[in-house]
């Protein structure tokens, strides 16, 4: 039982990091109904600027943090400008392709011996390892600190969404590009926006894990991203509470597979998760049925 | 015994009856007519009839057996097909490759014969050529027979459409709205068209239209919902003076 | 059928002569061991392009585990020769067959859902392949499967190279393979004309992904090791990457983006030290500049065919009326 809470302790931090990064896949999802494969390098770009700020710059946590969510976020726009835009009338897998060009890119543009080269960087300690005892359960500081960073995040962006004329406007692009323009919404700047604010969430997630799990390297971005994807599909895609439910799922589901059944096999169960989820509810836990009229 | 008999269908959306207790028949070479106001139901029928939605009560004989609860693709396979509201065409496809699609509906091969390209593969892709050469010359296609389907103008796209259900060999055929968005004229010689398919064919055909004049013209029995109920049934004379019809189309009189 | 069968003879003529040609090059060494292995690697590539085309060109459904239904194809058929000793041909053919399994498995409780589920699960499938064959100590579990002999010689991919081609283009040319495009097109259209949906993309799927575990197949007897690492999501990736460069629905498409994306960083490779450093890098640019500017990929969905390259000389055979030429 104590080895129970404690996971659910290490799952939840672990899910709420996933589901910064999830966040971001269903509200680009959600507006341009694009599968933005890129995420987890901009996860994992956010990690480096995390280290650089942290090493380099000398910045506490909080300052890196935010140096961190602004630099991902301007190259979550950059991106955008310059690879989705021209595509955005092209057939999805055009897009998923350029995603995956890009993707590559990121990857190999980290590794070069200019930026940080192909070998693992640990991150500095920036936050106290010190660890509390709930009765038997260990928790760190660390830990809290992640939790908290998360919950504020999603709370901002909430608020951002349903109470901000830009939050409003994101959801009408969502639900309606054209009619959205027509309403004298800029449709453009809209998707910008929303590609800036999940690029900053994917960022603030890569510090996390850093903080969390200091070893950091060009390639570490890929599985998290395949990961927070389903997380968002789980949840239903397009949905942001979804997303945050779906990446608490699979962060939970990763510590308990590795706790109860062998650590080897987490991901496969992960993976096992999704397909169960979509043979049983197809458009994932909070997902609307869409109905194709004939 | 008719071709079709629809007993008291009916289909649910939540807590909406999309359509209630709708009923009809329809015999061997008739073309009947089936109007209403917007969102009067019509298309919801045709989508029951080709079991695109499944009804949730009634009956649906066709040609002797019941078709309730049948995919879409086995109710083409039973000799009925349909068109489309909005063009359904495959727009990548040319047009000569839409019409052959259909053609496979009755004559197949397996695909050892495709992959050995054996005796029957040549003859049956022969035949469906031939077939399709027919439908093409039949609908004034046959020098487009190579271009994409979606480079055809509009009223081409509409024949195209027809002529591709026609290749599934149908007994009956449902016309959803085909006159939507043609002129005048165009719906005139459309008329024609429709009345030249059924003699031409030797089929049924059951046409949706808010055109009253194109179905008044040339339907022999016309069925009108409103509000997903029949209201009123009869040759076009019964149903042009029928008050009821004239209320639902035009508004009560002060 | 006479028309037909002069045009079979002339290609089938073409092709020996091709191979007689290729083999006696080799034979005086002026084809060396090193494009010897470009070579091969282009031909198993070849064959992963036209399976994954099939499904994605074909039936409209976004695979993105195509690498894992390789590693079944590769493992089975190592397994076989291997461990059981069976002969190199009904190994491969084992192996295609546990491809086609897979496939039926995945396919038959997706591909009844409508929208891009294949993608989703197929991307699933492959992380779950990947995992489990870490874990299966039979085969090596992560530290790969080795002691595999070599079977896999230019003369076998030549064939089964043709042999993949001829068999994708007379399914994608019987009514099977207009079934897939009209399904791929519309769903509901189609399946109003008799076509059941299902069945043609489960079909189109299975023989992808069949043809996928073959070339895995030939893969494991060629380089005489295979380790879970090397079927993972990039190299799916890789594989729908080839497809997307020669223009996704285009089979000769398939065939010239696994050519030049293969035989392309080897070329590069010779560039001397700052090529052969950022070589991903530039290759990751390119792909982005190739969709921006021709996102058709290089065939577009057009073919190219012997008949047209005889009759008009060097033009090619424009498909459905489009009227431009090749860039």
């Amino acid at each position: 039982m104590v080895t129970f809470f404690q996971q659910l302790v290490n799952g939840i931090s672990l899910g709420s990091v996933y589901a910064l990064i999830a966040i971001g896949y269903t509200m680009v999802y959600g507006i341009i109904k694009m599968v933005n494969f890129a995420h987890g390098e901009i996860f994992m770009v956010g990690s480096f600027l995390g280290l650089f700020a942290v090493s380099v710059l000398h910045f506490t946590f909080f300052p890196a943090l935010l140096f961190s969510m602004i630099g991902t976020g301007l190259i979550g726009a950059l991106i955008e400008k310059v690879a989705y835009k021209p595509l955005r009338n092209s057939p999805p897998i055009t897009l998923f392709i350029t995603a995956i060009a890009i993707s590559m890119l990121l990857k190999n543009l980290v590794k070069t011996n200019f930026l940080a080269g192909p070998n693992p960087h640990s991150f500095p300690e920036v936050l106290s390892v010190d660890v509390f005892h709930i009765g038997p359960v260990q928790v760190s500081y660390i830990q809290i600190i992640v939790l908290l960073t998360a919950v504020i995040l999603g709370a901002l962006l909430q608020y951002f969404v349903k109470k901000t004329k830009t939050g409003y406007a994101m959801r009408v692009v969502a639900y309606d590009k054209d009619a959205a323009a027509l309403m004298g919404i800029n449709v453009n700047r809209t998707i910008t926006i929303t590609f800036i604010i999940g690029s900053a969430l994917a960022g603030a997630a890569g510090v996390l894990v850093g903080i969390m799990y200091p070893r950091l390297e060009p390639t570490m971005g890929t599985l998290p991203g395949l990961k927070c994807f389903v997380a968002a599909v789980l949840g239903g895609i397009g949905e942001i509470p979804g997303a945050i439910i779906g990446g608490i799922v699979i962060g939970f589901t990763e510590t308990m597979t590795k706790a109860y059944i062998s650590s080897s096999l987490a991901d496969a169960f992960t993976f096992s998760l999704l397909i169960i989820t979509l043979l049983v509810k197809p458009t994932g836990l909070l997902g609307k049925k869409t109905f194709e009229k004939v | 015994m008719a071709l079709l008999e629809v007993k008291d269908l009916g289909i649910q959306f939540g807590g909406l009856k999309a359509v209630d207790g709708f009923h009809m028949e329809i015999g061997d070479n008739e073309l009947i007519g089936l109007i209403g106001p917007n969102g009067a139901g019509k298309t919801t029928v045709f989508n029951m009839l080709t079991g695109v939605y499944q009804p949730t009560d009634g009956e649906i004989l066709f040609d002797g057996s019941s078709i309730s609860g049948l995919t879409t693709y086995e109710v083409t396979k039973k000799h009925m097909a349909r068109t489309f509201q909005n063009i359904r065409l495959y727009k990548e496809m040319s047009v000569s490759d839409n019409i052959k699609t259909s053609c496979s509906v009755r004559r197949k091969y397996s695909l050892i014969d495709a992959i050995f390209h054996t005796g029957k593969y040549y003859k049956v892709e022969q035949e469906n050529e031939e077939q399709v050469q027919k439908l093409l010359k039949m609908f004034g296609l046959e020098d487009k027979a190579d271009l994409l389907a979606k480079n055809l103008p509009y009223g081409d796209q509409r024949r195209l459409e027809i002529a591709r259900a026609l290749a599934t060999e149908p007994k009956l055929l449902l016309l959803d709205e085909p006159a939507a968005g043609m002129n005048p004229q165009e719906t005139e010689d459309l008329a024609v068209f429709i009345k030249w398919i059924k003699d031409e064919f030797k089929i049924s055909i059951l046409l949706i239209e808010h055109d009253m004049k194109l179905v008044m013209g040339i339907c022999e029995k016309i069925t009108v919902l409103n509000f997903g109920k029949i209201i009123a049934e009869g040759t076009p004379k019964e149903i042009q003076n029928n008050p009821q019809v004239i209320e639902a189309y035009i508004g009560r009189k002060k | 059928m006479q028309k037909n069968m002069k045009k079979g003879i002339i290609k089938i003529v073409i092709v020996v002569l091709v191979f007689i040609l290729a083999k006696f090059l080799i034979r005086e060494g002026i084809i060396g061991a090193y494009t010897e292995r470009i070579i091969i690697t282009v031909g198993i590539n070849i064959i992963l392009a036209l399976s994954l085309n099939l499904i994605i060109g074909y039936t409209g459904q976004l695979a993105l585990g195509h690498a894992a239904f390789m590693a079944v194809g590769a493992y089975v058929s190592a397994i076989f020769t291997t461990k059981l000793n069976l002969p190199f041909v009904p190994a491969i053919i084992l192996g295609a067959v546990a491809g086609g399994a897979a496939g039926f498995l995945i396919g038959w409780p997706i591909l009844r859902l409508k929208g891009d589920y294949l993608a989703i699960c197929t991307l699933g499938f492959g992380e779950i392949v990947k995992v489990l064959i870490q874990n299966i100590e039979y085969v090596g579990a992560a530290r790969g499967f080795s002691g595999i002999k070599l079977f896999t010689t230019f003369g076998w991919i030549f064939l089964f190279t043709v042999l993949a081609y001829i068999l994708i283009k007379r399914v994608v040319n019987s009514v099977y393979g207009r079934d897939m495009r009209a399904v791929s097109q519309d769903e509901i259209a189609a399946e109003a004309m008799g076509v059941n949906a299902f069945r043609a993309k489960l079909l189109g799927f299975i023989i992808g992904c069949a043809m996928a575990a073959f070339a895995g197949g030939l893969y494991a007897h060629y380089l005489m090791f295979i380790d879970p690492v090397s079927f993972d999501f990039n190299k799916s990736t890789e594989i729908l990457t080839f497809v997307v460069l020669g223009g996704i629905g285009s089979t000769s498409g398939s065939v010239a983006g696994a050519v030049i994306l293969t035989v392309l960083p080897e070329a590069l490779r010779g560039f001397g030290d700052f090529i052969k450093t950022y070589r991903m890098l530039i290759y990751s640019i390119m792909i982005v500049i190739l969709m921006i500017f021709r996102p058709q990929g290089i065939m577009g969905n057009r073919e190219l065919s012997l008949q047209n390259l005889m009759k008009k000389g060097n033009t090619f055979n424009i498909k459905g009326g489009e009227k431009d030429g090749i860039a």
